[in-house]
């Protein structure tokens, strides 16, 4: 009669037998835990890496009742894993941490942490933890049946049984109509053991597949993010068997990942505004034909701004679409400045964060995307994405960003096909674009697709951290345009992110612009296989940006970078504006959060100064991580210096001209360029000069 | 009798080491893990802390030798090495953690070093206590864990 022995016994005798998942790196710690969760007579699963523990949760749906992680991991943020873990699965989960400082505290509830222990953890707090599987148990199907509708595929939710998407929509209808007496049942006798008999029962819980998510994601896009209902989204989206309370839930979890994306942007962004503070008015990228100066930089910002744009807004990254989301396009008197000031600069900020986090998807981290929902698929070899952390945790392969489907034109054109151009090429290539008002997206003409990619192989050793980073960019600038262009540059490339083209616009601005910066290159590199995996485009993207800055935060990446930046990269000032955006990814990847917000400012500026802005930008980016925030200021000094002078480039219609000047250059540059990693070499300074002229 | 001698020694030991400030309540906790499903638990676990943090203790040596000092990286070691002492209960070395920590936050490279190696002298100090004490636990007849006595 039973099914699986396992689960009947535990749960008769509930909260004997639960089922909990322990994740600690520190053995010593897990082993103690697992200890004290045996003597708690808990069934017992452990592992001392986030991955393992998320594979575990998603292969087996309904194996689970409860997570126990700690926060400060190796392989992933705990509170990374606490927000897919409750995105996805819907488990409640414990936090644990040697710290037991407040703001950490507050971190992991807004993340959706049931509870928040210090080690070292005592057995009496352990025996009480089965609270929080009936406490989500208990409330979600109260909630739904409030909801008013019959079916409660959340019902389950506490029951920490995951079924597969399809398994739920299988037995949705049986379910619900289950649900529904149970549910009668249950709110007779709420307080108590009635839960534990539908919790016992096998609830199919939705598991929100990075399909699924995807699928949510481009609904919420279409309609916006405010105006998204769940009777819509779920329309929207035509999958079947999945109801409005599944929908609802997911939305509600979705909104406050949002926010706090947002509210991290915000703050990178005044950061960021602090800096420059340009207005919205490149922001705007929707004004493609603006491109003229290298907008590309500014057009990352843009771009980033329309990604924020999108967030904010919409809070999605779909919008990337939005001008914005080029930057580059229209930026030129804006004087992207700052990625950060822009109100949507928090957006930007965004973009840029999410970029990098987008990018990093691909980081080998896997799980690069903060608490993406949709999860980015990042490419394992993004290598950079050790700050992606956060984000890989959406990225595990089966994270799917919710790439905002609106930036099918978004191409990014990651044009520069030495590294060394690509800060150029994108420039040219954002130009471009944004002249044709390509779409908003990082329009990244196919041209040069390749110089993202040479950009990518270039970081690879050196900035392992960045790399990934820059993986993740590049990954995004490929996708973004280079469809046609084959990226030789890291893997990361390879794969056409193209359809993210939102994301890969940003990414590859922010590969661009990192073009000047070895590290750049390597963001931009990571970013663009990331892109692919993004899709989703916005939200990853923001995802991956936070993610990365908050991955670069913790990680000082930009050590290594600097090492090899030294040299050149200052001229690399046309990829400046690339080099602009990269910053912000750099900064994310840079040794500090920090560093971002000074490099997304820089960003800003480089947006607009074509070579010169660039080359000050890039030195900035060169900066140790000491340096860099410094520098950051510094870039963003000369950013704006830069920009004054771009400013007399011909707007718009030079970028056309410049494109194909820039395409020389860039052809030049990658020969020079093609052993140096960072893609600004000191080739680009020149070229970029060159280059300024053109423009 | 020889066996109320053992036991008393290794009693004697074991106070010794609360008071003299090596092992906190932690250690207790430990020890009330230890059943007979868990005989040996409390040595499983030191042993295991042991083992794990002497990589631990590799890494930040190494970091300590790289100039400039990456402080960002050596809190993050020393973070998990302060988790893993506290777990079992080695008050003395979590307190060099901490104060190590505290170096880290201003960046002060020398105080990182020095407290370092003043953790890694209690780190020592313990084990050989530590290693005495089991070794007379395993000679004498099984202690059952209890609160200590005085």
């Amino acid at each position: 009669m039973t099914v699986e022995p396992v689960m009947d016994d535990p749960r008769d005798q509930f909260p004997i037998g639960m089922r909990v998942l322990a994740v600690d790196d520190d053995p010593t710690c897990l082993f103690f835990l697992e200890t004290l969760l045996r003597r708690c007579k808990y069934h017992v699963t452990t592992t001392n890496q986030a991955v393992a523990a998320l594979r575990l949760l998603r292969e087996n749906k309904d194996k689970f009742d409860l997570v126990i992680s700690d926060v400060y991991m190796p392989d992933m943020d705990g509170f990374k894993l606490l927000e897919l873990v409750g995105l996805e699965m819907d488990l409640p989960v414990i936090m644990l941490s040697g710290n037991g400082d407040t703001k950490l505290v507050m971190k992991g509830i807004t993340h959706g942490a049931c509870d928040y222990l210090l080690k070292p953890v005592r057995i009496e707090e352990l025996k009480n933890i089965w609270q929080h599987v009936i406490r989500k148990k208990k409330f979600d199907p109260k909630d739904s049946n409030n909801s008013g509708n019959q079916d409660n595929p959340h019902c389950g939710t506490a029951e920490g049984g995951i079924v597969s998407a399809g398994a739920l929509l299988d037995q949705n209808g049986k379910l619900n109509k289950r649900r529904k007496d149970q549910n009668e049942d249950e709110d007779e006798e709420n307080d108590e053991n009635g839960h534990d008999d539908s919790s016992t029962q096998k609830k199919p819980r939705v598991v929100w597949s990075v399909d699924l998510h995807r699928k949510f994601v481009a609904a919420v896009h279409q309609m916006g993010i405010d105006k998204a209902v769940p009777k819509k989204i779920l329309d929207l989206m035509n999958v079947e068997k999945l109801t409005r309370e599944n929908v609802a839930s997911h939305l509600q979890k979705y909104r406050l990942y949002l926010k706090r994306l947002n509210s991290i942007v915000n703050q990178q962004a005044n950061m960021a505004a602090a800096l420059g503070g340009t207005d919205a008015s490149y922001l705007r990228m929707g004004s493609l034909n603006g491109l003229e100066n290298f907008h590309t930089l500014n057009g990352s910002e843009q771009f980033h701004n329309s990604a924020f744009r999108s967030f904010p807004p919409s809070g999605l990254l779909g919008r990337l679409n939005t001008p914005a989301g080029l930057g580059m396009r229209g930026l030129p008197s804006s004087g992207m400045t700052q990625l950060g000031h822009t109100q949507n600069s928090s957006g930007s900020t965004i973009d840029q964060v999410n970029f990098q986090q987008v990018i990093l998807p691909g980081s080998h981290n896997g799980s690069v995307l903060q608490g993406m929902p949709t999860a980015l698929e990042l490419d394992p070899h993004m290598n950079g994405v050790t700050h992606a952390r956060e984000l890989s945790t959406a990225i595990d392969n089966r994270t799917v960003f919710p790439i905002s489907s609106g930036f099918p034109d978004a191409k990014v054109t990651i044009g520069s096909s030495s590294n060394s151009l690509l800060g150029v090429t994108n420039n040219t290539l954002m130009l471009e674009q944004n002249r044709q008002g390509a779409q908003g997206g990082i329009v990244f003409g196919n041209q040069s697709p390749v110089s993202v990619a040479s950009l990518n192989s270039e970081f690879p050793s050196p900035l392992m951290d960045h790399n990934r980073l820059n993986d993740n960019w590049s990954n995004a600038a490929q996708s973004s345009g280079i469809h046609s262009n084959p990226f030789p540059l890291n893997d990361c490339f390879k794969q056409p992110i193209l359809h993210h083209n939102n994301l890969q616009d940003n990414m590859s601005t922010m590969a661009l612009r990192i073009g000047s910066n070895r590290c750049d290159v390597s963001s931009v590199t990571s970013v663009s296989p990331q892109l692919q995996d993004i899709r989703a485009g916005i939200e990853c993207q923001a995802n991956l940006i936070n993610s990365i800055n908050d991955q670069i935060s913790n990680h000082a990446p930009l050590q290594e970078w600097d090492d090899h930046n030294q040299d050149g990269y200052y001229r690399s000032n046309v990829m400046g504006s690339s080099i602009n955006s990269m910053i912000p990814v750099n900064g994310a990847v840079c040794p500090t959060a920090q560093g971002l917000e000074p490099k997304n400012t820089m960003f800003l500026a480089n947006m607009d100064f074509n070579s010169t802005g660039q080359s000050n930008f890039i030195d900035t980016l060169y900066l140790k991580d000491d340096q860099v925030n410094k520098s950051a200021a510094e870039a963003s000094l000369k950013l704006k210096q830069g920009l004054l002078m771009d400013q007399r480039k011909p707007q718009g219609s030079h970028i056309s001209s410049s494109f194909g000047s820039l395409e020389d250059i860039v052809g030049a540059m990658v020969k020079e360029e093609q052993d140096k990693v960072t893609l600004i070499e000191g080739d680009l300074g020149c070229d970029t000069y060159s280059l300024r002229t053109c423009i | 009798m020889e066996r109320n001698q053992m036991h008393r020694q290794v009693s004697v030991m074991r106070q010794s080491l609360f008071d003299q400030g090596y092992l906190d309540e932690q250690f207790i906790q430990l020890e009330e893990l230890q059943d007979d499903a868990n005989p040996n638990f409390v040595e499983e676990v030191v042993t295991l802390y042991y083992r794990d943090s002497s990589r631990l203790i590799l890494s930040i040596d190494q970091a300590l030798e790289r100039n400039p000092l990456d402080f960002n990286k050596l809190d993050t070691y020393m973070h998990q090495f302060k988790g893993s002492s506290t777990s079992i209960g080695a008050k003395k070395v979590k307190a060099e953690c901490t104060q190590f920590r505290e170096y880290c936050k201003v960046g002060n490279g020398e105080g990182c070093m020095r407290t370092f190696q003043q953790a890694k002298k209690e780190y020592t100090i313990l084990k050989r206590k530590l290693e005495a004490y089991f070794q007379a636990r395993q000679s004498g007849p099984s202690e059952t864990a209890c609160r200590p006595r005085n």
